[in-house]
């Protein structure tokens, strides 16, 4: 056989083979044909059975009303559940931004806690107190005051706004920021600014176990702060413990060094 | 890859509330300039995506940072966000002027920086 033959003789198979897929298709296609054709036999005999008897419409309509009665319910009971959900989302929304707000107020808190005890050195206690009130509280005119000598003096020690000079020094009891570190209770007026240095918005009195130690005096709030929030209360409530301690801890602090260094000294001369 | 984020700030109270609050986002690093000058230096000798800035601070203050950062061909694209006690628009206007990108009056929320930096980095 020669080679033209054999390459012949492949093209016919594969036309063959071809021929023959079409066949089974074609087949195939005609099976389809036929079973189509009796289901639609089929529902024309069902609908043509039903026109001539009445009582299967009415049947039918029975059917089909009960089932629209039955989405009308489903659809009412989804509608329910869709309003749940959206008032159980609007729940979490504000929840969200509560804890939101909550997590802000512990952050300055923790902040600023540990700021307060992260030194035991007097200037520096002040000087954190002072950033706490202005960044946190968002004060302008304020100062730290301290109760110093046997005649209960307040004297301010720190202040922002204004000259430290500027600011009056009261005693225990007198007066409005004296009454409130008698009293041992913070004051807060309602109110965003008062140019009487003798009469603060504000005044935390700075406690420890039940003895007072000085106090914050608030004048004024900065500009674009409208009144205060439920943190500056929180804020001005863990001043009032913090802050006295970390005061009252740094003297403590500075009064043992001053001793220790006496002691040593006298050693020293002691010993040489 | 994570952000670096640049705090300037005096306060080490403010510094430690803003690296509370960024810490929130993810994946990125902190670092922290004590003044404008330590600043400066971090900002010119290192990668940053942003830096918060505040504007009364010793040494260098922040609006002779901002003016040099935007000054300066290499730092001119970090966005930059001041953060200050100074609340009249004219402060802000000054900063904005300078080409700060946003401006955050004291006493802020956590919240608030949040969003601020994400919508920057978003904005890269």
């Amino acid at each position: 056989m020669s080679e033209q033959d054999t390459k012949l003789s492949s093209r016919a198979e594969d036309f063959l083979a071809l021929f023959n897929k079409g066949a089974e298709f074609t087949r195939e296609l005609l099976r389809e044909n036929e079973r189509l054709r009796k289901q639609l036999a089929s529902v024309t005999d069902r609908q043509e059975s039903a026109a001539r008897n009445p009582a299967d419409w009415e049947k039918l309509r029975r059917e089909l009303m009960a089932r629209i009665a039955s989405l009308e319910e489903e659809c009412t009971t989804v509608r329910e559940r869709l309003d749940q959900v959206e008032l159980e989302n609007s729940q979490f929304a504000q929840r969200y931004v509560e804890v939101e707000e909550e997590n802000n107020n512990l952050a300055n808190l923790y902040v600023s806690s540990y700021q307060l005890h992260s030194t035991l050195d007097l200037d520096e206690v002040v000087k954190i107190i002072l950033e706490i009130v202005i960044n946190l509280i968002g004060a302008e005119v304020f100062a730290v005051y301290l109760l110093e000598g046997e005649d209960s003096k307040l004297v301010p020690v720190a202040a922002e706004g204004r000259e430290l000079s500027d600011f009056p020094a009261t005693t225990l009891g007198n007066g409005v920021l004296g009454k409130a570190v008698a009293a041992q209770e913070s004051t807060c007026w309602d109110t965003e600014r008062s140019e009487d240095l003798a009469q603060p918005i504000v005044c935390v009195p700075l406690v420890v176990q039940n003895r007072p130690i000085g106090a914050i005096a608030v004048y004024s709030l900065l500009t674009q702060k409208d009144g205060f929030s439920a943190l500056d209360h929180e804020l001005f409530n863990m001043l009032g413990g913090h802050a006295a301690t970390a005061i009252f801890a740094a003297k403590l602090y500075s009064q043992s060094e001053r001793k220790l260094n006496t002691i040593q000294g006298f050693i020293d001369l002691l010993t040489k | 890859m994570g952000h670096r984020i640049l705090i300037v700030e005096d306060s080490p109270t403010m510094r430690q509330l803003l690296v509370f609050a960024l810490r929130r986002l993810k994946d990125v690093e902190i670092v922290e300039a004590q003044d404008g000058m330590d600043g400066l230096r971090k900002i010119s000798s290192d990668h940053f995506d942003i830096a918060l800035v505040d504007i009364n601070m010793p040494v260098m203050d922040g609006l002779k940072l901002i003016s040099l950062i935007r000054g300066d061909e290499s730092l001119k694209q970090i966005p930059i966000v001041v953060i200050t006690t100074e609340g009249a628009s004219e402060d802000r206007d000054r900063a904005l002027k300078l080409g700060a990108n946003e401006y955050l009056s004291k006493p802020i929320q956590s919240n608030q920086v949040l969003s601020v930096v994400k919508g920057l980095l978003k904005a890269e």
